[in-house]
Formats: C-alpha cells, structure tokens, sequence
C-alpha cells in the first residue's frame, strides 16, 4: 500500500529534505561536526591510542601530560586519552539510545493522548505528570539504585525521566494538528483513526519532536555523567566519563588535569547536542529565529 | 488639486528589490471616497500601508510623493509619522476580532487613542469617550464602556475601531476590507454609519476592497489594481457603465444580479393544512432523491457555574428537514452562527447528532455502525473552504487524490493510477504534476485538488462548504463552473453552504434559508430571491450591496438594531412546531406566530 500510494512523491520529498540540509545554520553544522567527530573516536579508539583504558601501571601514576601519556595518568598510571575516548562509548551510547527510547515511548504515548483525548488523554497525562514532578536526576538515580547499575538499566532510568517531555510536545502537537482542515477531510474521506494519526498528523509534529530530542540527549549525556559521579554509573574499571571526573576529584588539588579532561569533554557533546537542537529548531519554526 | 486631501505621485513600492506596486498616482479630495479595488496580491494593502509609513523595516522601500497636509510623508521621520498615524490619518483594519486588545476595557482602548492625540484626561476624557461611542451608535454607552471586547459582537467591535479612527478627526481614513469578515446585514449598518460619518467630518476615505457592490455603494472614485499596476481609474459611475478594461468588467459581473434587482411584490403565503412541511415539498426536481433528511437537531452543551455542569444547550441545528434529488444542487444560506456548516459536518459525522433521520439513496444512515458509516462515506463527499489547509502540506496532490481509492478498495496499481490522471484531468490540472506538493500550486488549483480528491470516491452528493468563498473574484467563476460541468457530466448532487449570494445564485437550483439554527424558507432560487417570503430573508437580501451607482438609494437596507433571540436554551427546552405556508409550488415559507 506505502509503495503505491507514493512513488509519485518521492522526487518532491527528496527535494525536500535536500532543501534542509540546504538550510542548517552554521552553529547545526558545528555541532553536527562535533558530534559525528566524538562518535569516529568513540568507534576508532583502538587505532587513536596505543593504551588500553583499563591497564594499570603503577610506575606512571598521576604523571601530567605530555612524556608518552597525550593527557597524562590517573592514580591507578592508567592513560587518560584512552580512558577518554572509549568512555565516550558509554556516554555516546546512553545519552543516544536512551532518548531514542524515550522519544518513540513518549511520542506514542501523547500521540495516542492527544488523538483520543477524554480518560484516556487524562490518565496519561496525569502519570506523565506525576513521573515530571520528580527532578530527572533523583529519579533515575532511585530507579538505578532499584534495578542495578548496568548499561541497559541506566539507558532504561534515563529514558524514563526523558518519556514525558516527549509525551507533552507530540500530545499537544496532536491537539491542534487533530482540528485542522486537512484532518477533518481525512475523516470526511472516511479515513481510519490510526491512519490519519500515524500516516498524516505524526509527519507534521515530526520536525518539533526531533528537536527536542536532540536537546534532551544533551540533558541524558549529563544525567549519565552525574550518575557516574556519584557512583551509581557503570561499575569500575569501566570508564565513563562521568566516573572519571569523580576519580578525578580525589586529586584535584594535586592533578586537576584528571577531572579537568573529561569535563572537558562533557561540556563539549552537551554543546554540540544543544547546537544542533537550537539550530534545527530554527529551521523548523523560522518565528522563533525572527524573534531572537 | 489644492482641495487635496491626499495626494499620490508616482508611488513604487518594493521588498527586498522587488517592485510590487508600480508607480501608482491618485488624489482624494475632502470628504471624497476612492475606491482601491483589487484581488489578492494587487498590491492595495502594501498601498495603504506605504501611506501609514507601515511597511517593514529594512525591507519595504517605498519611493515617490504622498503629499499629505503640504508635505512628503515619505520624507517624514519615525517621530513625525507618530504624530500623524492616529491623529491626522487613521486606519480602520479587517480583522475587528483581533484588532482590539482582548484584555483592556473598550472604553480604555479608546480612551487611550483621545488622550494621545488630544490631550484629555479625568472626566473631560470619559465625556469624549461617551461621546465617540454614542457617535458609533453603540447602545448604552455608559455600560458597555466598561466591558471587554469578547462581550461585543463582530460588528459591534467593527464599530468601536470606528471609533477609534474617528476619533481625533482625522482628514483621511484607510479603510483596508472594514466589512469582509462581516456577515452582510452587518456589513450594511457599517456601510451606512461609516457614510454618516463621513458627511458629518468631512474626512476623506481611502476604501480598499475586493467587491465591487461595496464600490457601488460607498465611492466616488474608483481604482481598480493589479499585479501593482492602475489598470483602471474613473468616476464610479463611468467605470460601472462603461469599464475600458475586460478585468473590470469581470469584477462587475462577479456581483450578485438576481439579489441586486429590486423584489418584486409578493403574494400573501396560502398557509398548508397542518402547518407542516410536506415530505414531497422538500425534492421538486425530477429523479431519486440523493439526501433526505429530517428533524436533524445538533446541539452543543453550555458549561458554566463552578462545577462546570451543563446550564444549556446552543441549538446550533433546530428541527431541518431537507432534501435534494440527483443532480440537483440544493444552497444553505444564512449569516455566520446559523447553523448552516453544522448541518454538513452532522451528515458526514463531523459533528454531533441529536436526533433525526438521514437517508442518503433511499438508505438510512445508521451513525454507529460501520459498515453503514462507511457506505455513508462512499456516497457522500465534502470541500473544504481552505483548499490548502485541508490538504496534507507533506502529501503530494497524486497521492492525496489516490488515498481514498485506495482505503476504501475501489482501485489498486495502474488502474488507480490511471483513474488519479484522468481525474486530474477532469478537473483541468496537467496529471505531469502529480508528484507536486500543495504548496506548489495556487489557490484555486488547489480547490480543484479538493474537488478531484472528493470525485474519487465517486460520490452522489458532495457537500461543498464555503468552497469558493476564500477564493479571487475571477478563480470563482472558474470553479464555479468546473463545478456546474461535473455535474452535468457526472450527475453529482451538491450541498453548496455559502454566505456568498452571487455564488448560490449561479449554482444552485434551490435555496434554503437559515437563521439561528432553523430553516426559514426554502424554494426555488430565482423565486426565493424575487419574492422573498419570509422577514428574515428579505433582510438579508435587502443588505446585499447595489450592482451599479446609479441603484444608490432604491433600496434602502432594512436594519435592525435589536438583538435577535439567543441560540442558547435551557436544558430540556422544546421548539414550538413550525408553521409553513406555500408561495409556489415549490416555495415554502415559515410562517411567525
């Protein structure tokens, strides 16, 4: 049915999407190359360190940078650069993939909200709340502590406190997508309710719902970094970034370059993800860059 | 020309580079009128605004004369243009809805503009206020100066931003559509007051428009505008006798004639036995009855008090019994609120039923069941008023006119294919565009998307609500006709909703007229128009504006200033049963106790 209901629309949405790319502004662009340069290390870090992450060495500890270690050692003489880059594994995949969860969650969810409304737009909305009335951090910092501190568990915590927020802006794209002309035709044209929801109310509150989700991945590579921190990340000799800082804190008067390194790289993914979004969101609604 | 309110020489105005208006002179004497007549896109707003000092900065440039009091207003800084916006000329907008602030006091509003220019303040301030509201024959001035504008009606509010224009005796007024948003008995009083007004000040008025039936009854001069260029400019009355130019001349002819002709006198309506409206009496043409429907009610509830429980209920539709037969068109007409749209939105299920009965071809419409809901669907199409709005932005034209087809199992693979070209070819649109998006298109083939999207399913009737009336005076007719071709072609029926009398006039064979939710009378469309029977209905036509100059003061439009009954009702409240007398074979009135 897809196939033959759109073959002739394929050249314009080709254009279409070309015309985007076209239209990225020059802070997208950085942050777009920010990005993808973290997740190249992230997958070549055996060929950009000759340092395993987790080797000890007891003759180089807390040496500074330079003299063989790029970014010096830590307490345990374990290289930092390499530590850095395959932490951003951890950071890149749980701040990615545990927004991706919550966005197709969250999304369904207030799409199905805003579409039924009545109970069902009610009772949904009122858990969404009740999950949003907790800080995101104190959240999924009992949920980790509750289930155990493994990769999936803190991708699941994370997309927990990140469903609402997604649940929010599809519900209320729904609502006033739902009593728009087109969507009133749709049905005139006796059109299933799944069908005018999924196939053309969804493409329209897309664009507003990859925004935000490029700047709630920025919120989830921080929620992972203070999870981390306070010791309910991934369990050492993993590294993560923001286990690292942690680490790094015990030294800091005496080698501030541990805990300075990887923040470094946090603030950096955090910008880049927060770049992307401000400039997609510019793309997407031109009022609110006229405005600024 | 020393007796110039204003003058224009040579106006250019251009965005970014573009010229849009090319070289544009006019002069409107004392208390003279011009008319700025033109389609959307001519230019004639960007004109006015030019005059205001409006245009948007850094983009709008505009280059030329407007001499205005002996001096340039082009030449003028920001600071001076203030002085002059609102005091010396002022402007009247089409919006009255969103023109006023929605959370300041009418009277605050207006208070606001006499303190800035005059100077006022304390009890002298109130007294002007009083003053400019009894001017604008607004009742009880002394309460409704304390009330906020959602309290007003549109015309009301039209009335108030009068006010506010007149208020620091301003020696030119732009007046940009003051009357399009309005129905049309408002749009009269509007007219009228504003023509007072203006013979009382002496101001000259600047009129922008697109119908030329306010042209006819408002201007002294007329300049008919565009693509940014003058393409004719006259005495009104030489311009309606003999336009120079053939675009004129379609604006002319646009105009309703059947409601511009004088009534003719009627006979007394024979009253039926019963009072009842035959079932017979609601199909005259020949041939199967497409729709019928009877004692349709849709009622919408009024929540209020602290526990928002049901106080009342709107009868948006009261008791509407009609029918229409194969290949006839059957219009709704009525003035905004009286339930015309409400009745096609509860047929094809947009919109809540109360109770009644609707056949279409002969089978009943049961709402609950699918099956039979779907075999409604079928047989049963709608258009939209906005052809962009009701089409998907992301879907192209191709794939939105296949969908239905393909939902509803009609067609499948190239025969789909083949029926989505020749349907696009139908209705005049190359089927090479297929794959286009709607934004590529303009707003009339977009209404022709509408209408090939519709024709897909193959429908009997096709409920056409407000369709033409978004659309340019000359793609109207163009659509109007594609419409009428259709179905002299395919026999489709339609339901054509419209406040626009010289659409209806065109197209329908029939007419049924609405006010608060009821059907007043409903006949023959010639008939209806020449011998109106009922007092609401020959209000209506009496507000539709002259066809030429030269009718100014045959007719005088029949105002009234009390407000009509209230559409809300308490819960459980019951219509008296109508009383209906017959004019003509056809032609049935509703007789008032």
């Amino acid at each position: 049915m897809t196939d033959m209901a759109h073959p002739p629309a394929a050249p314009a949405k080709r254009r279409a999407r070309l015309g985007l790319l076209r239209r990225l502004n020059l802070s997208t662009w950085i942050g777009l190359v920010i990005v993808v340069a973290l997740v190249l290390a992230a997958i070549f870090a055996p060929w950009l360190t000759e340092y395993s992450p987790s080797k000890q060495n007891i003759l180089h500890q807390l040496s500074p940078p330079g003299d063989g270690h790029l970014l010096g050692t830590d307490q345990y003489g374990r290289d930092i650069w390499a530590r850095l880059l395959y932490g951003a594994r951890y950071s890149l995949t749980i701040g990615i993939f545990a927004i991706v969860v919550a966005m197709i969650v969250g999304t369904f969810l207030g799409m199905i909200a805003g579409f039924l409304g009545g109970r069902t737009d009610i009772v949904l909305m009122q858990v969404m709340d009740v999950i949003l009335a907790f800080p995101a951090l104190i959240l999924g910092l009992a949920l980790v502590a509750l289930i155990g501190a493994t990769m999936g568990n803190i991708i699941i915590a994370i997309a927990f406190t990140a469903t609402p927020a997604f649940a929010r802006i599809a519900r209320a794209g729904v609502m006033t997508q739902r009593d728009r002309e087109y969507a009133q035709a749709c049905r005139a044209l006796g059109f299933s309710g799944p069908r005018i929801l999924f196939r053309h109310i969804m493409p329209a509150i897309l664009p507003e719902v990859m925004v935000m989700s490029s700047l709630w991945m920025a919120t989830a590579v921080r929620t992972e970094a203070s999870l981390a921190f306070i010791g309910l990340g991934l369990a050492p000799p993993t590294p993560t970034w923001g286990g690292m800082v942690r680490e790094g804190y015990d030294n800091i008067l005496s080698s501030f370059h541990l805990a300075l390194a990887p923040s470094i790289a946090i603030l950096l993914l955090v910008l880049a993800f927060n770049l992307i979004g401000d400039g997609l969101r510019d793309v997407v609604d031109p009022r609110l860059k006229d405005a600024s | 020309m020393t007796d110039a309110a204003i003058s224009v020489r040579d106006l250019r105005v251009s965005f970014s580079g573009k010229e849009v208006v090319h070289g544009l002179s006019f002069d409107i004497p004392r208390g003279g009128t011009l008319a700025l007549v033109g389609e959307s896109g001519s230019g004639k707003s960007v004109t006015s605004l030019a005059i205001m000092g409006l245009l948007p900065q850094g983009i709008g440039r505009a280059t030329g004369e407007i001499l205005f009091g002996g001096r340039n207003l082009l030449g003028l800084s920001e600071r001076d243009m203030c002085r002059i916006r609102g005091g010396e000329i002022s402007m009247i907008f089409q919006e009255p809805m969103t023109s006023l602030n929605p959370v300041q006091r009418v009277g605050d509003q207006l208070a606001e503009v006499i303190r800035l220019h005059r100077g006022l303040s304390g009890a002298e301030l109130e007294e002007a206020v009083l003053e400019m509201m009894r001017k604008v024959r607004i009742p009880a001035p002394e309460k409704r100066l304390r009330q906020y504008p959602h309290t007003f009606s549109g015309g009301m509010r039209q009335r108030i931003m009068i006010a506010m224009a007149l208020a620091c005796s301003p020696s030119l007024i732009i007046a940009d559509e003051p009357t399009t948003a309005l129905d049309v008995t408002v749009q009269a009083q509007t007219l009228q007051l504003l023509k007072d007004l203006q013979q009382e000040t002496g101001a000259a008025v600047l009129f922008i428009t697109h119908d030329m039936g306010v042209v006819a009854e408002v201007a002294d001069e007329v300049l008919v505008m565009r693509h940014g260029k003058v393409i004719e400019h006259g005495a009104v009355h030489d311009v309606f006798s003999n336009p120079r130019d053939p675009y004129t001349a379609d604006l002319i002819r646009a105009a309703p004639t059947l409601a511009g002709a004088r009534p003719e006198a009627r006979p007394a309506p024979e009253p039926l036995p019963g009072g009842a409206l035959p079932a017979a009496a609601e199909a005259c043409g020949a041939g199967a009855t497409v729709l019928e429907v009877r004692d349709l009610k849709v009622r919408f509830p009024v929540h209020g008090g602290l526990l928002g429980r049901v106080q009342g209920n709107v009868h948006a539709v009261e008791k509407v019994s009609l029918s229409i037969a194969r290949g006839e068109t059957l219009g709704l007409v009525g003035e905004s609120g009286s339930g015309k749209s409400t009745i096609g939105k509860a047929i094809i299920d947009l919109a809540p039923r109360q109770g009644g009965e609707i056949r279409v071809a002969g089978q009943r419409i049961d709402y609950r069941d699918k099956a039979s809901l779907a075999a409604m669907r079928r047989k049963v199409q709608m258009i939209f008023q906005d052809p962009y709005g009701s089409l998907d932005a992301r879907q192209s034209v191709g794939s939105a006119i296949l969908e239905p087809m393909l939902v509803h199992g009609l067609a499948k693979g190239a025969e789909a294919q083949e029926r989505m070209a020749w349907l696009m070819e139908k209705v005049g649109l190359d089927p090479a565009r297929a794959g286009s998006l709607p934004h590529e298109f303009s707003g009339g083939q977009r209404q022709r998307i509408c209408i090939a999207r519709a024709l897909a399913m193959e429908p009997e009737l096709i409920i056409a609500d407000e369709a033409v009336s978004a659309l340019d005076v000359s793609i109207k007719g163009q659509i109007i006709d594609l419409m009428i071709g259709l179905q002299e072609e395919l026999g489709v029926s339609y339901l054509f909703v419209s406040h626009d009398m010289s659409a209806v006039e065109r197209i329908c064979d029939r007419v049924a007229v609405m006010y608060f939710g009821e059907i007043v009378e409903i006949g023959p469309t010639p008939e209806v128009i020449r011998q109106p029977g009922h007092p609401y209905t020959r209000r209506l036509l009496s507000a539709i504006p002259i066809t030429h100059p030269d009718q100014r003061g045959s007719r005088r439009p029949i105002l009234t200033e009390d407000k009509p009954s209230s559409p809300i009702k308490p819960v459980g409240f019951q219509s008296p049963p109508a009383q209906w007398g017959r004019l003509g074979s056809d032609h049935f009135v509703r007789c008032e106790a």
